[in-house]
């Protein structure tokens, strides 16, 4: 009976794809179930989900109240919005460069483009460390941005997406008088919105949650983003105090699965690649 | 409106040719139409004229003027594209403003939230609007200018393509097959409509395409391009009467010439397949040519009727009814292999598999040599004693 054979794959499929998403929530879920429970029960022996006494009110309370959270986030939002600005600024007019005009080096600059992409943050990370030092930048906004203002990632996907944007429509524009700068943000830029949302998760999620560069350029508590101030805060305030801890914590995650949501159509769309006809 | 001059224009990438040599004279008004198959370098040809492309060599005047050195906007030429390329992201009347607010107004002014601040947008938007309705109404698509292009049909977008060209009263139209995404029916429609379009506006058109068709029915002159060359520049009945090559021929008319191998003689005389008559020529003894007859150049002899001038033996094959006339298909039987078309007004009779005689007169003989080019048919009877006469 085929019927019967395509409803055990895909009950086989999702329980599999299930199985998959629950071992990924999990660590989430219970981020969140340790956030409502009282210190008592977050050490217990037996293994329970849901606590028996509800001591979320005292936790984000305490959370909120013992630590700078909304500094944290503010900080974030400064820097990750900062970084996404100059990203977005720099790699559209690149990528669209490398996408679509015909100059000689322009394969060379590629070819720099894809060796950048395979270089991490760590390996310049003491150069920049010294550099920043040197011009007095550390414990600055500027000292967080400063290395991830120029994303080879940011060209690369671009260009893919640029690369299939209709020559006709450039040409187009060009006899109606356009300039190159204003085609790229009048013209294609708009199109290219799924590519720009994606990288714009991407970005985002990356620097929010990012611990290693602030742990370097940031030793005071007030710059601190998200992830350092989380760490901060497990050491000064909170001790063994993981409820509060997980408070904390789902507060400054909760910003990006907000981002998510709201980006996800695009965002699939962008990764995909099928938002452009 | 401009005459627009094309001096030896050549194109090349790295070490393909893709044109040589091309000249034109295109007059002041004129719509001209180069045609050819797939490949022949009449788009890149109309970008050159349009700016988006620079020639190799050469020089592109526009009324008089050199216009290489200038960018695409400034020769004032508009363009319509096969893929209409409206800007997807833009209304139908923001589209068809573009070229005006690009024309009228700086930089700052067109910069957003900032352009709210200028006095003289405020000013020349309203008159934006009207010269945009105004074309939008000549084109009957006022009731769709809030719409994205998105939402329109391909017919729809073609005359946004077309109003956005108009709005700017450009010096010259360059239209790139820009029929070919239409279906049949709105095609022959948008076809007349073009025409109109060109009697109305006097301007010079600049029309490329790989259909023969609208080349011969829209056009004042035709220049049929191949392998980056021009093969033959003149009218459409020109081209179909006298084509200078036998790619023109086969090009130019639907159904296609019919073409049949032929030697020549002795003395230049042609034997034609099948058929007691000789046409006489200047081509060298023993080289191959190739005569081209068009389908209703041929036609059906009455059986009993005299068989001493151009006729061919033929077996029908096939018979296309096209409801005003039929198109019927035949082998030959001089010629195993071959096979004509013939024009007829009706099916007269005829069933699949008969013999038939079919006739032609002489004067309708294209003749061409090995190379595909032209040679002049020199006639002479058919009759024995006289063809003795003019054997030299």
């Amino acid at each position: 009976m085929p019927c019967l054979q395509r409803a055990i794959t895909r009950v086989l499929i999702h329980g599999v794809l299930m199985a998959g998403a629950a071992f990924m929530l999990l660590p989430f879920v219970w981020m969140l179930a340790t956030s409502i429970k009282p210190p008592e029960e977050v050490f217990s022996a037996t293994l329970r989900l849901l606590p028996t006494r509800f001591f979320g009110a005292e936790n984000y309370s305490f959370a909120l109240t013992q630590a700078p959270l909304l500094r944290f986030a503010i900080n974030g939002v400064i820097v990750c919005l900062g970084i996404l600005v100059v990203q977005l600024l720099v790699a559209i007019p690149c990528a669209y460069a490398l996408a679509k005009l015909r100059f000689p080096g322009r394969n060379l600059l590629f070819v720099l483009v894809l060796l950048a992409l395979a270089i991490p943050v760590q390996v310049p990370a003491l150069p920049l460390y010294i550099a920043l030092a040197e011009m007095e930048l550390l414990n600055t906004y500027l000292s967080l941005m400063l290395p991830f203002l120029f994303s080879a990632f940011a060209v690369f996907l671009l260009r893919q997406f640029f690369k299939s944007y209709p020559d006709d429509i450039i040409q187009a524009a060009r006899l109606d008088g356009m300039g190159e700068m204003e085609i790229v943000w009048r013209i294609v830029a708009p199109s290219a919105w799924p590519a720009i949302a994606a990288f714009s998760v991407f970005s985002v999620v990356a620097h929010w949650n990012d611990l290693y560069w602030p742990l370097i350029v940031i030793t005071d508590g007030g710059m601190a983003t998200p992830p350092l101030g989380m760490m901060l805060f497990a050491d000064a305030e909170t001790g063994s105090n993981y409820g509060a801890l997980m408070a904390a914590a789902t507060m400054l995650t909760a910003p990006l699965v907000v981002i998510f949501l709201f980006a996800r159509r695009w965002f699939i769309a962008g990764v995909t690649m099928t938002g452009v006809k | 409106m401009a005459r627009v001059e094309l001096e030896s224009v050549s194109k090349s990438f790295a070490d393909t040719t893709v044109l040589s040599g091309i000249n034109l004279d295109i007059a002041d008004g004129e719509f001209l139409t180069l045609v050819g198959p797939s490949g022949c370098g009449k788009s890149t040809l109309i970008r050159i004229i349009a700016g988006l492309e620079p020639q190799t060599s050469g020089q592109i005047r526009i009324n008089g003027e050199p216009v290489d050195h200038l960018r695409p906007h400034e020769r004032r030429v508009a363009m319509v594209f096969q893929s209409y390329a409206l800007y997807p992201h833009m209304s139908v009347f923001a589209n068809m403003a573009l070229p005006l607010t690009m024309q009228r107004l700086s930089l700052w002014e067109r910069v957003p939230l900032l352009r709210l601040f200028s006095a003289r947008r405020r000013r020349v938007m309203p008159e934006i609007r009207r010269e945009v309705q105004s074309v939008a109404a000549q084109l009957q698509i006022e009731p769709l200018l809030n719409r994205r292009p998105a939402q329109l049909s391909g017919g729809q977008r073609q005359r946004v393509a077309l109003g956005r060209a108009m709005v700017r009263h450009p010096n010259a139209f360059l239209m790139d097959e820009p029929l070919s995404n239409l279906d049949a029916k709105l095609r022959v429609h948008m076809r007349s409509e073009l025409t109109e379009l060109h009697q109305r506006l006097k301007t010079t058109f600049i029309y490329v395409t790989h259909d023969q068709v609208e080349a011969m029915t829209m056009s004042d002159r035709v220049a049929m391009m191949d392998a980056g060359r021009i093969l033959q520049l003149g009218t459409p009945a020109e081209l179909y009467a006298r084509p200078s090559n036998l790619k023109v021929a086969q090009f130019i008319g639907s159904p296609a010439i019919n073409v049949l191998p032929v030697r020549i003689g002795d003395g230049g005389m042609v034997e034609l397949p099948g058929s007691p008559a000789m046409i006489h020529t200047s081509l060298p003894p023993g080289s191959a040519a190739s005569i081209g007859l068009r389908p209703e150049a041929l036609h059906l002899l009455p059986s009993g009727s005299p068989r001493d001038g151009a006729v061919l033996n033929a077996r029908l094959r096939r018979i296309e009814n096209l409801g005003a006339e039929c198109m019927l298909h035949f082998d030959l039987l001089a010629l195993p292999g071959h096979g004509v078309i013939v024009r007829a007004a009706s099916i007269k009779g005829l069933s699949v598999g008969e013999e038939v005689v079919l006739g032609y007169d002489i004067a309708s003989i294209h003749l061409f040599d090995a190379k595909g080019e032209r040679a002049e048919v020199l006639p002479i009877s058919a009759h024995p004693a006289q063809r003795e006469a003019a054997t030299p």
